[in-house]
């Protein structure tokens, strides 16, 4: 269960891995994968062989020993840890946009959301955790074989009460009328949103949000055209994430010959060139620089907001 | 703050009920409680807030005159979609006027401001004093329609002030603080602050442990997450806990606002709850009380940075007496604190740019239950850097990461789509990370 249903289901210094849990199997910051915890099992990795029966009764955020003396962690899943383990059916929605998209959208317990298309689910199950308990997010996908995926997967997180998951082509049809009026919040992340907006602002509540996510400049225009008709507040925006490293670095550094030597530091006189000595120690200190590579672009996120008819 | 769960998820608002209002596209951000009583001045034109209880939120109101004075009413949306029609057009068509036979001598404009008062005094909506200054505008003609519209947007603002209500939700506060007094949020962006809650997990039935430092922003967005579950810990150093006034800008339900309990760091990291604690408890309530006042001076001094509590100024008292029996940031019961200890909390989420990160983290883990993710802001990079080399060395977490999100808007229109020429180069950074059990 991703989410506690019930105060006493969230994690705990009491709470232990059972059988049939979902467990995200932690070996490095970049691999890790979701396994549902099954007594008979084994997992199988460069580290060695994890037999299930092991984990069950362990607290979750345990190091487990495999035969070979390798190990890794076992973590209780999260939206943020599910998001970098999940099947990629299709493009996903990365924690940056994510968390921006559910802040903008003003989605808190309670609220009623559309979304369109399903996807992997990834955006899908941090909505839900907004939602949560008493929302619910109802999602659609053009794509049969991709919707019962999505709904195998929420079904597997332990979220399938509250999200449902229809098959629909929403830029074709529209959304559903069940909802004219009802949605607080719609999210659209497909090839044409501007087809689907008439219909967004149907669905949607008096002041209620939209977004619409799309990776390319062109499609922007168009939606943000389309929405001049219904919307307001209107406004698109790119977020991106930059990540550090961070080392411990041993340095030289020089004094003149000062007397004011810093006592613990490991210190050396050195002759200069000149004939006089120089103290020269070695600091060691931690320092942080951004990493090399980071991803450069995902897509625009358009906001707008329902006109108010008042 | 505190009103009934019908009116708090209420997209209409009622008396007592805290609103923003952006005035003039965000010229001006006011946070305000309407009650009859309540004015705010626009201009030199003080207007009551009465006409705007009961009306939905993201109603846009003009400021009027009447025989009886200025008064604020509800404008209905039309014209804007013809403008933006007209421009799109100009731009298809190709724009043939330019600006080479603009001369600036301050002889375009033939009315006077004796003229504008001779026409207000008449009773002429400022719609008509618009109208009647490009009549009179010698240059308006040759002017291209995007300059027109310009014109048009900058007269509207100085004869026919909009007024913009907004819902007071995280977003709105923290986009209001950030733009108009940051400093009093530490300089937290509306990206970066929904980045702590998602990395934070937090998420309805947890109980989160809070530190901040931001004047309870952080404290507030929690809580509007759990929704009246669970429970945000607002804990703090030595005695006097930290202001959270505005929590009090959040519409939120007596549920919510019972979610919100405070603990001094001391008795979340002392073995047992003891009978002096409760001693302690009636000395730190007086104490969390002139914070509150405190708050309230400072959000009225600080004015002219246009960010203010006008109920404070005006009719605040009252409306805080009324809701008195669910105030937000209670002491947590001894027997709260004891579950905390026993089930350790669901997640960590600092916001404290004045204490040493590190030793707050170093206390605080151990409260945390396992596996259960942490989210540090600062605004500083070391801090974090040396916090989290620690963390490795002493193998008290994984997925260490520091992040800084990167914000940009655009400007889309027809032919004219570019990044916004001003941006935000900032938004602190992030240290985020996984509690794991000590071996």
């Amino acid at each position: 269960m991703m989410l506690a249903s019930h105060p006493a289901k969230r994690i705990s210094f009491n709470r232990t891995i059972g059988d049939g849990d979902l467990v995200i199997v932690y070996e490095r910051h970049d691999n890790m994968k979701a396994i549902t915890v099954s007594e008979g099992s084994v997992l199988q990795n460069r580290f060695g062989v994890f037999k299930h029966s092991d984990w069950i009764g362990k607290p979750f955020g345990s190091k487990v020993i495999s035969s070979k003396g390798g190990f890794v962690y076992l973590l209780a899943p999260t939206p943020e840890l599910w998001t970098l383990v999940l099947s990629h059916r299709t493009q996903i929605l990365y924690i940056a946009d994510i968390s921006f998209v559910i802040m903008y959208l003003e989605i808190d317990p309670g609220c009623l959301v559309l979304e369109s298309g399903t996807g992997s689910g990834s955006l899908t199950t941090s909505l839900a955790r907004a939602v949560a308990p008493i929302g619910h997010v109802y999602t659609f996908d053009f794509h049969e074989q991709r919707a019962a995926s999505a709904r195998d997967d929420f079904e597997r997180t332990g979220l399938s009460s509250l999200i449902s998951v229809g098959v629909r082509d929403i830029q074709g049809e529209g959304f559903p009328d069940e909802f004219i009026g009802l949605a607080d919040s719609v999210f659209l992340d497909l090839p044409q949103p501007w087809l689907a907006i008439h219909s967004a602002a149907k669905m949607l509540k008096q002041d209620g949000t939209l977004c619409s996510f799309s990776p390319c400049v062109e499609q922007v225009q168009k939606s943000c055209d389309a929405l001049q008709s219904c919307f307001t507040d209107i406004r698109t925006f790119e977020v991106l994430l930059r990540t550090y490293e961070v080392r411990e670095e041993k340095m030289e550094s020089i004094h003149g010959d000062s007397n004011g030597s810093n006592g613990s530091l490991p210190c050396k006189r050195r002759q200069c060139s000149d004939g006089n000595y120089v103290l020269s120690s070695h600091t060691s200190s931690v320092m942080a620089r951004p990493c090399g590579e980071a991803r450069g672009h995902t897509g625009y996120l358009t906001f707008a907001r329902l006109k108010c008819s008042s | 703050m505190c009103s009934e769960n019908k009116e708090a998820s209420s997209r209409i608002t009622w008396e007592g009920c805290s609103v923003l209002l952006d005035i003039n596209d965000g010229d001006r951000l006011v946070f305000a409680r309407l009650s009859p009583a309540a004015k705010l001045k626009i201009g030199n034109k003080n207007c009551s807030l009465k006409p705007l209880i009961g009306c939905p939120f993201g109603t846009v109101f003009q400021l009027d005159s009447s025989s009886d004075g200025p008064f604020l009413s509800p404008l209905q949306p039309k014209g804007n979609v013809n403008n933006t029609e007209e421009i799109k057009d100009g731009q298809l068509n190709g724009e043939v006027r330019d600006n080479r036979s603009l001369i600036d001598n301050n002889t375009a404009q033939s009315l006077t401001g004796e003229d504008i008062e001779d026409m207000r005094r008449q009773g002429a909506k400022g719609d008509e004093i618009i109208e009647a200054l490009i009549a009179n505008s010698a240059t308006f003609e040759k002017k291209t329609s995007f300059s027109q519209e310009k014109y048009r947007l900058k007269k509207q603002k100085k004869y026919a002030p909009k007024v913009l209500m907004r819902r007071p939700v995280a977003r709105s506060i923290c986009e209001a603080y950030f733009k108009k007094y940051p400093l009093k949020i530490g300089f937290l962006r509306v990206d970066t602050l929904s980045l702590l809650l998602s990395m934070a997990n937090v998420s309805s039935n947890s109980d989160i442990l809070v530190v901040d430092m931001v004047g309870g922003l952080v404290t507030g967005a929690v809580a509007e997450r759990l929704g009246g579950t669970g429970y945000v810990c607002n804990t703090y150093l030595g005695q006097a806990p930290y202001s959270m006034d505005i929590v009090r800008i959040f519409n939120l339900s007596d549920e919510i606002c019972k979610r919100i309990l405070r603990c001094s760091m001391s008795d979340l990291l002392s073995q047992k709850e003891s009978q002096q604690q409760n001693l302690l408890n009636d000395e730190s309530q007086s104490n969390d009380q002139m914070n509150v006042l405190g708050g309230i001076e400072e959000i009225s001094h600080s004015s002219e940075n246009a960010i203010s509590d006008l109920g404070a100024e005006n009719t605040t008292l009252p409306a805080l007496r009324a809701c008195k029996a669910a105030k937000a940031g209670e002491k947590a019961s001894p027997e709260v604190v004891d579950s905390w200890k026993e089930n350790g909390f669901s997640s960590l989420i600092i916001a404290a740019p004045d204490v040493d990160t590190w030793t707050l983290v170093k206390d605080l883990l151990p409260l945390l239950s396992n596996s259960a993710p942490f989210a540090i802001y600062h605004q500083y990079l070391q801090p974090l850097a040396t916090c989290m080399h620690n963390l490795q060395l002493g193998k008290m977490a994984i997925g260490l990461q520091i992040s800084e999100p990167w914000l940009r808007e655009y400007q889309v229109l027809p032919s004219r789509t570019h990044p916004c020429m001003q941006m935000s180069a900032f938004g602190g950074y992030i240290l985020s990370g996984t509690k794991i059990c000590s071996s």
